[in-house]
């Protein structure tokens, strides 16, 4: 390590990251890499048709191909065949229709799987899944969400009237709020928060294997969610949860695309179980684009009312979520998560919200990066905008005069949640200082006087965003199957190093540098002389994951509380060997001392060695040092910021270029504010890819028509500028130590101030919304029916 | 990657490879940086019986001054074209263009003839060949033959070389002195051009004495903007120059795809028209 720190001050610092020497050196263990002897490779037969009837699976052709050791379909899986979970009904009337791992009767999305090849090689699978064949009978394919639920639409599923899973709602009383005020302003607007592909950098890969002696099934799989993946595969296969272990190896991001129970890992550990030999499947990205779920997707109504002189009466909302072919883990939920977000950091007297999924004939969606906030924001945060257009306000003073100001807090907003703190002045002050606001305000108005063919637009975000998932109560009052605690263990081992096993399961975000660090301060050992372990069921039994921005704020707790317990498990060790009273010692860089006595000390590493030796040990004390917890949180955390998009548009062509960007964030405390800058940065890249690039399209068969990534486009550094980012610290006062989530907030906030500072530039044109993504075409075909309205 | 299976042969001369492609039939095929032959391998759209590895003949390595032309052969990377001297004197609008191609890692595997032959309609280099009247070496069974830009690309990602026949070298006719310069309008930074316009022009006393355009992604193939190089022609005056650039979309068939519709593609021709031969023109 280049930074010797004193390891009481570890939190705070931009340290290092441990994990990096070994990404950079190449010495990572995909789960591809992992080759166990006798290994079966499976290849999927999948759907090229969005909905159709099978007709037809005949695998002999299949089975008669070198290396080919075994073939099924649907039919001849038999018991196998088990079923996809979803485990977030979130009605009690909610349609959940069977999703068997191979499908049988019906495909309904292009990618659906209907038979299976496995062979002693990988390529000799692969070459034999084009001799199944499969006949199919076509059927209109659902693809448009109001399409779908129009009466008379075809089904994807016969139990889905009108394609409908459920109608959620919540709050009400926005009409009787808004007939209070006669001059009310009214602005209504349609949005459309398309649908992203997760496009994380390592495609899917999972392999299992009997292992042993024992009755253990081990699966290794790229996944977010190694413990609650082991929960929900025994549940589905049968397999006794205590004979099941999953491993998530290094995996290569996720972005909530790898927080699922994926049919391909259910295919193999059955297979794995019935033939006794390894089995492994690895995806290629084109298979991604199809069968990875798939996030967004929502057509957004939204209805915000305001006195005539910008004060906000009351919101409304009413949401088609599309749902896709089938639900998955949490499908139904995701735009949940998203319904507490609409009034953001407004104060209003009224909201009113209904969601209503949607079943179509295309790639089920579920959890991507922000879930279900990211619309939210998006929505309110556009309308806001168009608002203040339409009071003829300046749009930062417009919010401004709306938020909840920072002495405020706690406030509970008109959704019902409780913001425990913030201070939007503060960060809103120190963003706009950054961004040299005034003077962008004057540099647009001078191009608008001059007819410039390049027009300038300031876009901005105030946001902020629930996460830190979650309180285990409020996800059983919304119908979500499990809880949101966190678990650590911290174990002094004999010579004084440490072992940390966590819940939480990086894929890329720091964890084990930054719950060093955490753990190093409080017990005064050196951030290197700690081991964190994760992502192992067999060596990290506890846990419930990484996702909504959660490790940090839930898990961080369990670190400290463990970290608070070695202390006090250590402390009679500690008495018994300086002969006096625990209540006479004091704890601090890693060391207990006698208060008023600086020479009678010891440090853990010593009580370490003591106790495991065990010779001179208090009567009743066991011979181990430790500290375990598992912590629920009181609350969600409540990041909040605001971000300042420049935006230049060429009027001429509709391209767009996104000059300057400036962020200022308040994550709470931050314990590394290296790794918290890289996730501003990585959410800020994907909520611009949204903005601008970004778009699953499909055509009326339900083709995926972005099924690569030369149509896909997502962008890469040469499409982005140097961000400027900042911060302001707010603890949080319901986190004990004091930190927010910050996983999620760049890919939350970005995406409306982009096209915030687009439509900004463009308003004086009569421009008021741009369909997303912004592509050069979107944005002229915006600018030309302006120019023909106003013709 | 898995591709289907085939047999690799790496001739180390033009006549061992045209051997090679004719003993292979019509499934062969050639080999040269791999930047297009790979994806099709990969996502199976191709499964060639034998794949005739073009990378080690030195006849298609060099490029070489011919005089009033500059020969560059089919296997130079783009990379290696857009450095060279001879390229940057005398084919400014080839360099300029070629430094647009994809990404800095596609531009040190993939090779200009490779770009040429593969004939992708969003091709960045193809309407350069067109406009600066280029022509092509093409070896097969019955010997060399030389054919003209005009004949050479024929459709989507069809050219005149046959099946059995290899590209062996492309020369360019030197524009010693041109303005050049190349519009790519593309959504990311690797991604493929919407429409390119490839402008070179040659002054004389501040106006345009002669035009040079080609047009990317406007039709089947490279095409040629005809009625604006006549109309710029003593042009001296942007105004002039954005007159003439009206004539852009004229004879060309643009595609509509997820990326851009046809009529967007023919406004971005006359912005772009208009914007390249500005800059070339320095005007």
């Amino acid at each position: 390590m280049t930074e010797m720190l004193e390891s009481t001050k570890a939190i705070g610092r931009p340290l290092r990251r441990k994990e990096d020497a070994k990404l950079l050196h190449g010495r990572t263990n995909w789960t591809d890499n992992i080759q166990l002897p006798g290994t079966l490779h499976m290849a999927l037969v999948r759907s090229p048709m969005a909905h159709a009837r099978i007709t037809k699976v005949d695998l002999s052709g299949a089975l008669a191909r070198p290396n080919v050791v075994a073939a099924y379909d649907a039919a001849s899986l038999g018991d196998l065949n088990s079923g996809v979970p979803c485990v977030w009904p979130v009605t009690d009337d909610t349609v959940m229709p069977p999703f068997p791992a191979l499908t049988g009767d019906k495909v309904r999305q292009v990618g659906d799987v209907v038979a299976l090849v496995l062979a002693t090689d990988a390529a000799s699978a692969e070459d034999a899944i084009s001799f199944v064949d499969v006949e199919y009978e076509p059927l209109p394919a659902v693809v448009n969400m109001v399409d779908a639920i129009s009466p008379g639409s075809e089904l994807v599923h016969d139990m889905a009237a009108n394609n409908t899973s459920y109608v959620y709602n919540l709050g009400g009383g926005y009409a009787d709020e808004v007939a209070k005020h006669p001059d009310a302003v009214i602005v209504k607007r349609r949005f459309v928060n398309q649908r992203l592909i997760p496009a994380f950098m390592e495609p899917r890969a999972v392999i299992a294997a009997p292992m042993g002696m024992s009755d253990e099934i081990t699966i290794w799989t790229s996944t977010q969610i190694p413990h609650v993946l082991r929960v929900l595969l025994t549940l589905v296969t049968g397999i006794p949860e205590q004979n099941l272990r999953v491993v998530a190896p290094d995996v290569g991001g996720g972005f909530g695309g790898k927080l699922q129970c994926y049919r391909e890992e259910i295919l193999v550990i059955q297979l794995a179980k019935k033939l006794g030999r390894p089995v492994k499947w690895t995806e290629t990205r084109s298979e991604d684009m199809v069968a990875t779920h798939h996030g967004r997707d929502q057509i957004q109504d939204i209805e915000l009312a305001c006195t005539p002189d910008g004060k906000m009466i009351g919101l409304k909302v009413d949401l088609l979520a599309n749902m896709g072919a089938y639900l998955q883990i949490i499908t139904p939920g995701i735009p949940l998560l998203g319904m507490f977000m609409y009034p953001a950091i407004y104060k209003m007297g009224a909201y009113q919200f209904q969601c209503t999924g949607v079943f179509t004939n295309t790639t089920p969606t579920d959890a991507y990066r922000g879930a279900g906030r990211p619309e939210a924001t998006f929505a309110i945060e556009r309308i806001v905008d168009e608002m203040a257009a339409e009071l003829g306000m300046e749009p930062m003073e417009f919010r401004t005069k709306n938020w909840i100001q920072h002495h405020e807090f706690p406030y509970t907003t008109v959704a019902g949640l409780t913001y425990d703190t913030g201070n939007y002045e503060a960060a809103t002050a120190k963003a706009m200082d950054m961004f040299g606001y005034k003077a962008l305000r004057a540099e647009q108005e001078a191009r608008r006087a001059s007819g410039d063919p390049i027009q300038l637009g300031i876009g901005i975000s105030t946001f902020t965003e629930m996460c830190g998932l979650a309180p285990s109560r409020t996800l059983g009052a919304l119908k979500y199957a499990a809880g949101g605690w966190e678990h650590c263990t911290i174990r002094l081992l004999p010579t004084g190093k440490v072992e940390l096993v966590t819940g939480t399961s990086p894929h890329g975000q720091g964890h084990e540098t930054a719950w060093s660090q955490i753990a190093g301060d409080i017990l005064g050992i050196p951030v290197e002389d700690i081991d964190v372990i994760h992502s192992d069921t067999g060596r990290s039994p506890y846990g419930m994951d990484t996702y909504g921005s959660r490790s940090l704020a839930v898990g961080g707790q369990a670190i400290k509380k463990a970290a608070d317990r070695v202390i006090e498990n250590a402390r009679p060790i500690a008495a018994h060997q300086l002969e006096c009273a625990a209540d006479d010692l004091e704890f601090a860089n890693g060391a207990f001392t006698v208060k008023g006595d600086p020479e009678k000390t010891v440090t853990l590493g010593a009580l370490a060695w003591a106790a495991f030796s065990a010779h001179n040990l208090p009567d009743g004390v066991e011979p181990m040092i430790s500290g375990e917890a598992t912590v629920d949180p009181e609350d969600f955390s409540y990041p909040h910021g605001t971000h300042l998009a420049a935006m230049e548009v060429d009027t001429e062509t509709g391209k767009v270029r996104l000059r300057k960007y400036v962020c200022v964030d308040d994550v709470g405390n931050q314990i590394n504010p290296m790794i918290v800058e890289g996730q501003v940065h990585g959410g800020l890249a994907q909520g611009i890819g949204q903005a601008l690039y970004e778009g699953a399209e499909y055509d009326s068969d339900g083709n995926l028509l972005t099924a690569s990534l030369a149509d896909y486009l997502i962008p890469s550094a040469a499409d982005l500028p140097s961000f400027e980012t900042g911060t302001t610290v707010t603890p949080s006062t319901t986190h004990s130590l004091g930190t927010k989530g910050v996983g999620e907030a760049g890919a939350i906030a970005s995406t409306p101030a982009i096209i915030n500072g687009i439509v900004d530039a463009l308003r004086p044109m009569g421009v008021t919304d741009v369909l997303m993504p912004a592509s050069p075409q979107n944005v002229w075909r915006a600018i030309q029916a302006a120019k023909g309205a106003q013709a | 990657m898995i591709p289907g299976k085939f047999d690799y042969v790496r001739p180390s001369t033009v006549d061992e490879a045209v051997a090679a492609l004719v003993a292979g039939g019509d499934d062969a095929k050639v080999l040269g940086g791999g930047q297009s032959l790979m994806p099709v391998l990969r996502l199976r759209m191709g499964e060639p019986s034998v794949i005739v590895d073009t990378t080690r003949i030195d006849e298609m390595k060099g490029i070489t001054d011919a005089g009033d032309a500059v020969v560059i052969g089919a296997g130079v990377t783009h990379d290696d074209v857009a450095k060279n001297a001879l390229v940057r004197e005398h084919l400014a609008l080839l360099a300029m263009t070629t430094e647009h191609v994809a990404d800095r890692q596609i531009r040190h595997r993939g090779t200009m003839g490779g770009a040429m032959a593969h004939a992708d309609p969003a091709g960045d280099q193809p309407p350069v060949a067109l406009a600066m009247g280029a022509s092509f070496t093409i070896a097969g069974p019955s010997g060399r033959r030389t054919v003209s830009a005009a004949d050479f690309f024929v459709d989507y990602f069809t050219t005149a070389v046959g099946p059995d026949e290899v590209l062996v070298n492309v020369t360019f006719p030197k524009h010693t002195g041109w303005g050049a310069h190349y519009e790519k309008f593309n959504r990311t930074a690797q991604a493929w051009a919407i429409v390119g316009v490839a402008a070179t022009v040659r002054m004389d006393g501040g106006s345009i004495a002669e035009a040079r355009i080609g047009l990317t992604n406007m039709g089947p193939g490279p095409v040629r903007a005809s009625g604006v190089e006549a109309a710029l022609v003593g042009a001296s005056t942007l105004e002039a120059i954005a007159a003439a650039a009206e004539h852009a979309a004229e004879g060309t068939s643009p595609n509509s795809d997820i990326h851009a519709e046809a009529e967007y593609r023919e406004h971005l021709a006359r912005v772009l028209t208009r914007r390249a031969v500005a800059q070339a023109a320095g005007l």
